[in-house]
């Protein structure tokens, strides 16, 4: 049994179907990606997942537990903690702080949550900006701290939602070089959404292609790429000769 | 987080503030002794209010309610069946417990914020007002008034006594609900509630369930402030709907707060001194000067409200800290 299980997820917005029958599995441990167009459907299914609202129907389990149809903090308190791609940081309470919010998830006690905030803000290089307003970073570093919070809940599941974007290559290279030490050190399952194939190629074992709300291909990195589906997608249709 | 240097400074000059307010009655007149009372009540409830919208940003309008459901309750127990006002009180807490609760879960089961939060609690003050208007057991539009037995007699069961007895238990209220509001902000439901305030669907998403977290700021504000009330009814021992609940009244409450600093704990205090000391004094000035203007107090703190919002946004009191060596205020504001 796979820890995150999505089953025929389905979801409207009014008449458009935004996701519809989409399935796939996120084993333990493993970084799974999640590409397509604009508009494919991705942040829907993490919205779906993340408990933002409601699937039309589907099935999502955490761990064999229906995690389907719970508010936010429930998913979060059950084990999958996500970013949002646009950047939701608590601007006027310090960096240290805007973590301590999020390990309070997984500890007893303020005292306890300040030093996992520590422990986590020095894994993402943010120890240096504990005592400044969130509000001062750079968009990198907020992108940064935003998996901090995330990540200092203690999830089972990790949903990333284009935290490369906007980065600058090296920026990417230092952001997957911390993805993959904390997946190899705790076993962390991550589940990511990115436009920067550099980061997936480089992170992901396995990835699911989506294209109008369905599945169109899911594979190894190198099925993906030679997949002739995904390329009509992203590329356009060959031209017949 | 502050450098402990700053918080040593901070708290040695909390202790010298808070010596000079307790031996303050053996030098004051009785003019400064009711300035001060004023200034201790407005303190005490902007701190309640501040847990609100300073900490967990939910903007009410409408705190005149509990200020006027805790003095009923507590004065038509007294009055009525000879309660003491120390029983009563429990009465006060759990009728604004009750309105807290049922404007919360209006508010917070359906998604109701920000402004139209802010116009749900007029609507409840304003409503409550015009009951009282034509509830007779308690005097309707025309007044409800205690007793007043002579000043000189201290009766502490039935909080009955000399202004002094009224400026210790004001001075215990607004230490104990700075005591508490620093407390409550340093362990995890202050955290939860500045998140709540900062990124709502952020906090949502670390695992906090704001319904229930709001719930504890709209209960606990309410509880507070309807303690407010009944200190209120027992040292002015007069109550009028129309005063009581009205929506000038509200906005003294959380004026305090806004010019103090939103979010901190020092700004209710500073600004319940600044606002009282200056508008007082003012109006003192202009009728020693044989000058009679009406609602001029109402004028200077719109005029104050302005300076703040214009030269200092996030009030006095951050701006003070930094000079004081302080540190900036806790919450960043």
């Amino acid at each position: 049994m796979a820890l995150l299980e999505v089953r025929n997820l389905t979801k409207f917005f009014r008449g458009l179907r935004a996701v519809h029958a989409v399935s796939f599995d996120v084993e333990q441990g493993a970084i799974v990606a999640m590409i397509g167009p604009n508009g494919a459907g991705k942040t829907t299914c993490f919205n779906l997942i993340a408990g933002v609202f409601p699937a039309d129907s589907g099935e999502i389990s955490l761990g064999g537990e229906r995690i389907g149809g719970l508010r936010p903090d429930q998913v979060c308190r059950a084990g999958v903690a996500r970013t949002f791609q646009v950047v939701k940081p608590f601007p006027q309470l310090t960096v240290e702080e805007n973590v301590i919010v999020g390990a309070l998830n997984a500890t007893s006690g303020v005292a306890e949550a300040r030093r996992e905030a520590a422990r986590v803000l020095e894994l993402l290089h943010l120890d240096g900006k504990s005592a400044e307003p969130a509000s001062s970073l750079t968009l990198p570093e907020r992108k940064r701290l935003e998996v901090a919070r995330a990540m200092a809940t203690r999830p089972r599941v990790l949903l990333l939602d284009e935290v490369m974007a906007g980065l600058r290559p090296t920026e990417v290279d230092e952001m997957v070089g911390v993805f993959r030490r904390i997946n190899a050190e705790t076993g962390l399952t991550i589940l990511l959404i990115e436009h920067v194939m550099r980061a997936v190629m480089a992170l992901a074992a396995q990835i699911v292609v989506l294209h109008h709300g369905e599945k169109i291909c899911e594979g190894t990195p190198e099925q993906v790429v030679n997949d002739p589906q995904v390329l009509e997608c992203y590329l356009g249709a060959e031209a017949d000769l | 987080m502050h450098a402990p240097a700053q918080t040593k400074r901070a708290a040695i000059a909390l202790l010298i503030l808070l010596a000079v307010l307790v031996v303050l009655p053996a030098v004051a007149n009785a003019y400064l002794l009711s300035a001060m009372v004023l200034i201790l009540y407005f303190a005490y409830v902007g701190q309640a209010w501040n847990l609100m919208m300073g900490f967990t940003g939910q903007l009410s309008l409408g705190h005149s309610l509990y200020v006027g459901l805790g003095a009923y309750a507590a004065a038509a127990l007294f009055v009525h069946f000879g309660v003491s006002p120390w029983i009563g009180l429990w009465a006060a807490l759990a009728v604004s417990l009750a309105a807290g609760a049922v404007i919360g879960f209006l508010a917070f089961r359906f998604g109701i914020g920000g402004v139209y939060f802010a116009l749900l609690t007029i609507a409840f003050a304003e409503f409550t007002r015009i009951g009282f208007d034509h509830f007779d057991w308690v005097g309707g539009s025309g007044g409800f008034f205690l007793p007043v037995k002579e000043h000189g007699v201290l009766d502490l069961a039935s909080l009955r006594g000399p202004p002094v007895m009224f400026y210790y238990i004001a001075l215990v209220m607004a230490v104990a609900a700075f005591v508490l509001a620093w407390r409550l902000r340093t362990s995890r439901i202050g955290y939860y509630w500045l998140a709540i305030r900062e990124n709502e669907d952020a906090a949502q998403a670390l695992g906090i369930n704001t319904f229930r977290y709001k719930m504890f700021a709209i209960l606990i504000s309410s509880a507070m402030t309807s303690l407010a009330g009944v200190f209120f009814a027992f040292y002015y021992n007069n109550l009028f709907p129309e005063q009581i609940f009205s929506m000038g009244r509200s906005i003294e409450i959380i004026l305090g707060p806004i010019i103090g600093g939103l979010g901190t704990l020092f700004g209710p205090v500073l600004g319940a001194f600044v606002l009282t000391l200056l508008g007082d004094g003012l109006t003192e000035l202009t009728s020693a000067l044989g000058i009679e203007i009406p609602g001029l107090k109402q004028v200077f703190y719109g005029i104050a409200l302005l300076v703040v919002i214009l030269f200092v946004p996030n009030g006095i009191w951050p701006a003070v800290a930094r000079r004081l060596g302080f540190g900036p205020a806790k919450s960043g504001r």
